[in-house]
């Protein structure tokens, strides 16, 4: 085991009934790493990030972090160990202000228990303080902290998906999973995005990144493993993976001829 | 750092007051209610009132806020209230410690029934708390050595303060709304914190609640918990104020009426649980009055017309209950925040001040 | 310990099988709104209250006992569709557990109007052909439960008929397999909603106008009837008719012998108890399964 991989995938294998959505993936991120996982519509990768996260467990292979497998926790343990993460549908919490979406994110670092809390003790009060500071930071980080307030249902969507991340990131997270967190944003988003991600490798948080626009991917990738039918297809740098004639023929089907 | 001090001192200001004053709002209207309050019989209406608000209060918690359905509620009530006359009339315990045994064992058994019940979700979940609320019946009808059987149980003890039982109307109503206030105070803490927060994030998503760490069952228990125990003292105060206990406190309708003045007030807002009760408590009186002049059926259990209806039309039409329905909606509608940050904010950018962010890169 | 005999059994196997029959007739209801809508009904057993209560209103009106019967199904059916219509149409796009309250705050409605009409006095209705209970193998039966048991299997073939054979009943099933795919291909899916609810009310009218004769009529008696008839549904898993057949026969029988060996107060606690063990039980089931795959 390589003292530099946090997270390894191995031959893991998901079915739906009888439909095998991830088909023995093997794959390992390196600390700090920004990999991302592609592949067309359907081809597993959301899968894949709910066997990561301990959403789903797989039928078969395990997921190890810091060599350790996590066979068996389920995912707010997961998220104690350090695996944040995002959804696609974002899933900010609709009826909390964008602040209290980011408190949520706090959560593990809290100590408050349900009996501090019914008789909000002096130490709970300061920790609500440090929280509420804690979170501020958080979402002056990706931007939104004018927004602090606003109910989190009436943020635009493309800032509904900055938000999730800013709640992920105040997890502490070691490694982030993004699911397609370009999706549905404008140009200027996109690259605010982009930076955004970047400067998540400098608080030394490795990504998981699954997107669709190559663009971002390019940018930001180090290392690209793309799915196809649950099957890993192909795994490289973003160099290797654009000459891959198995991967343009997986995206862009029998068109090319 | 003057940002700092400058954001927290307001932040705890802004949060904890607006609760505060209506606590202190709430304290003066029921200390001086009994002045203007005319008859005997709206003084043991308004105890009525407090007992039941109890029991709706840990119901917002449990329904509103880790959204999960009980339909067996009036169980722990009854564990509560049985709980407490047993240990007291057949053991001759202090009816305080029976009432703290009772609570405790109350929660005891919300906490083993809980690990299976919330492994259902939905209809389910309503239907399995449903059958629970009804075993408890069973047992309270059928174990008649120590309930008494469907005709329940007299010679309950009262309660007693520095010695002397508890006997005028008066005394027990500052007892049972002493009680409301600490039931009010404890849920608004734990609505406003790390726990509160979680359970909200429980009921929105409980996917993205797992993701942030928080450990669903156990939130989902716990608040099943302290519902249980609110219920438990609820039921306590009932049986030690009524001197008697039977059956009917264990019964579906009691259940279903708590789920309704939870209901009006709006599941998830605590501060909705008192007048939701107070709502449903008068409309009842106010039907009993009415209805007898218009049926040739004499007196009857008719206000459950009434709550049906009421209950279909909130849940079609209002379905965050009337004080939360309210208090949404104008939260929603409100054009510019009204919190510190922004606040500060606008405050900074009248006074052409640079604002050095927290948190902000180089920093 | 006392002593039983043979014919003991037998007469407790009888009436619980008697008994089973009418918890099968509600089972159904709640399966087929529960199919159809995604709904439960909990004011199913209202249903089988105003049946009963009904024919024994027009009974008194001095309709003979074939036509009151027939009306009463017949208007009890159409308070099922306006049901539908007025409390589960508007509210469609709800959470679950909201519809679970519009059901339940309709049931009370319900019960409250059937107090307001006929108030707290038990009725009765006559037995169908009244006479000198039978005797088989030494147990005492009386013709109601004969009745009841028969009316019950008219019941399940006339319904299995419908949902088989014909085209409306084949719409209904295509709904509850899949509604979006139904509505494509042309089905009203609103009526079919419609229909599902006023089959079950009518269905759950029959139950009460059959099991009136042995327990008389008040208002009242939907309650636990309707949580029975649930029971019965779970047991068979919610979505499979012949699974409920069983589920209600098998509650009907368990009910029946806890009350003759035991004591009838706990029987009650049996059935809720079984609810409780096979609510907790299929989620275990369920998620076992789950881990299997
Ligand atoms: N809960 C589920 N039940 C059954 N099948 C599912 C479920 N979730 C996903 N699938 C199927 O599994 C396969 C993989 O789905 P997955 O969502 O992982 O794809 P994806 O790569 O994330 O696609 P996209 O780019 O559209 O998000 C698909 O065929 C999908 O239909
Ligand atoms: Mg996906």
């Amino acid at each position: 085991m390589d003292a530099n991989t946090i997270l390894e995938v191995q031959r893991v294998r998901h079915l739906f009934g009888g439909l095998v959505a991830v088909d023995d993936v093997s794959f390992r991120v390196y600390v700090n790493q920004c990999l991302s996982l592609i592949g067309p519509n359907g081809a597993g990768k959301t899968t894949l990030l709910n066997v990561i996260a301990g959403v789903l467990s797989p039928a078969a292979g395990q997921v190890l972090m810091e060599g350790k497998s996590l066979n068996g926790q389920p995912a707010h343990e997961r998220a104690r160990l350090g695996i944040g993460r995002t959804f696609q549908q974002a899933l900010v919490f609709k009826d909390m202000s964008v602040l209290e979406n980011v408190m949520v994110g706090c959560h593990l670092q809290g100590q408050t228990r349900l009996i501090d809390a019914a008789l909000r003790l002096p130490r709970t009060r300061r920790e609500e303080e440090d929280v509420y500071l804690e979170a501020l930071r958080f979402l002056n980080f990706v931007g939104l902290g004018t927004k602090a307030e606003q109910m989190a249902a009436n943020l635009p969507f493309g800032q509904q998906r900055l938000l999730a991340i800013a709640r992920a990131l105040a997890s502490k997270p070691r490694v982030l999973l993004l699911d397609e967190p370009a999706a549905g944003l404008n140009r200027i988003e996109k690259s605010a995005l982009v930076d955004l991600i970047r400067r998540l490798s400098d608080m030394s948080i490795t990504t998981i990144l699954v997107e669709h626009d190559m663009e971002v991917v390019m940018q930001l990738a180090e290392w690209i493993v793309v799915l196809d039918h649950g099957k890993r297809l192909a795994q490289g740098t973003p160099d290797d993976v654009r000459r891959n004639p198995a991967v343009i023929e997986a995206y862009l089907g029998t068109e090319v001829e | 750092m003057r940002m700092r001090v400058q954001i927290s001192a307001i932040y705890a200001r802004w949060r904890s007051n607006r609760n505060a004053v209506g606590i202190v709002l709430l304290a003066l209207f029921i200390g001086t209610l009994p002045l203007w309050l005319g008859t005997p019989y709206a003084l043991s209406t308004m105890i009525f009132i407090g007992i039941y608000s109890i029991v709706t209060i840990g119901l917002c918690l449990l329904m509103g806020f880790a959204g999960q359905i009980s339909l067996g509620q009036s169980a722990f009530f009854a564990l509560g209230a049985y709980g407490s006359a047993i240990l007291s009339a057949h053991f001759d315990w202090s009816p305080w410690l029976a009432m703290v045994a009772a609570a405790i064992i109350t929660g005891g058994i919300a906490a083993v029934i809980g690990a299976p019940i919330f492994r259902l979700r939905g209809h389910y979940l309503a239907m399995g708390t449903l059958a629970f609320g009804a075993i408890i019946h069973v047992i309270a009808v059928e174990w008649r050595t120590y309930t008494g059987g469907s005709s329940g149980l007299p010679g309950i003890p009262r309660l007693t303060l520095a010695g002397t039982p508890i006997r005028s109307d008066m005394s027990y109503y500052y007892l049972v709304w002493f009680f409301v206030l600490i039931a009010l105070i404890i849920a608004l803490n734990i609505v406003n914190s790390r726990f509160g927060r979680a359970l909200r994030a429980i009921r929105d998503s409980q996917e993205a609640a797992a993701s942030l760490g928080i450990d669903v069952s156990r939130y989902k228990l716990q608040t099943l918990v302290v519902s249980a125990i609110f219920a438990s003292v609820a039921g306590s105060l009932y049986t030690h104020y009524m001197i008697f206990i039977s059956p009917a406190a264990a019964e579906l309708d009691l259940s279903i009426r708590l789920v309704l003045m939870a209901a009006v007030g709006g599941m998830a807002s605590i501060w909705g649980a008192p007048f939701g009760t107070a709502g449903v408590m008068l409309l009842t009186l106010g039907l009993r009055e009415i209805v007898p002049l218009v049926t040739r059926h004499g007196s009857g259990e008719y206000q459950i017309i009434a709550y049906g209806i009421l209950l279909v039309a909130i849940m079609i039409f209002m379905p965050e209950g009337l004080i939360a329905g309210a208090r949404k909606a104008w939260e929603r509608s409100r054009s510019r925040d009204t919190g510190p940050v922004a606040w500060l904010w606008r405050r900074a950018q009248r006074g052409g001040q640079r604002i050095r962010v927290l948190g902000q890169r180089g920093q | 310990m006392p002593q039983y005999a043979l014919s003991d059994y037998i007469q407790l196997l009888v009436s619980g099988v008697s008994i089973g029959s009418i918890y099968v007739l509600i089972a159904l209801g709640f399966i087929t709104i529960y199919n159809v809508t995604g709904v439960i009904n909990l004011a199913q057993g209202e249903f089988v209250m105003l049946g009963a209560m009904l024919a024994v209103t027009l009974l008194g009106l001095g309709l003979p006992f074939i036509p009151a019967a027939l009306v009463s199904v017949a208007l009890v059916t159409c308070v099922g569709v306006i049901t539908h219509r007025l409390t589960i149409q508007p509210a469609r796009h709800a959470p679950e557990v909201s519809l679970i309250m519009i059901t339940l705050g309709t049931a009370i409605a319900v019960r409250g109007l059937g107090l307001l009409f006929w108030g707290t006095i038990p009725y009765a209705l006559p037995e169908f052909t009244p006479g000198a209970p039978l005797q088989i193998m030494g147990a005492v039966l009386s013709r109601q439960r004969i009745w009841i048991m028969g009316v019950a299997l008219v019941v399940l073939i006339i319904l299995y008929l419908f949902f088989e054979h014909t085209l409306l009943g084949k719409a209904v099933r295509a709904c509850s397999i899949n509604r979006g795919s139904a509505e494509v291909s042309g089905v009203d899916s609103s009526a079919m909603s419609h229909l599902s609810y006023g089959i079950s009310a009518g269905m759950s009218a029959v139950a009460g106008i059959v099991i009136a004769p042995l327990t008389l009529v008040t208002y009242d008696m939907g309650l636990g009837l309707g949580l029975k008839g649930f029971i019965a549904a779970i047991m068979g898993g919610m979505v499979s008719a012949p699974a409920a057949v069983a589920g209600g026969l098998v509650l009907g029988v368990l009910e029946s012998f806890t009350a003759g060996l035991l004591t009838s107060g706990i029987k009650d606690g049996v059935a809720f108890l079984a609810l409780f063990v096979v609510l907790v039980g299929r989620t275990m089931n369920l998620s076992m399964r789950r881990r299997r795959s």
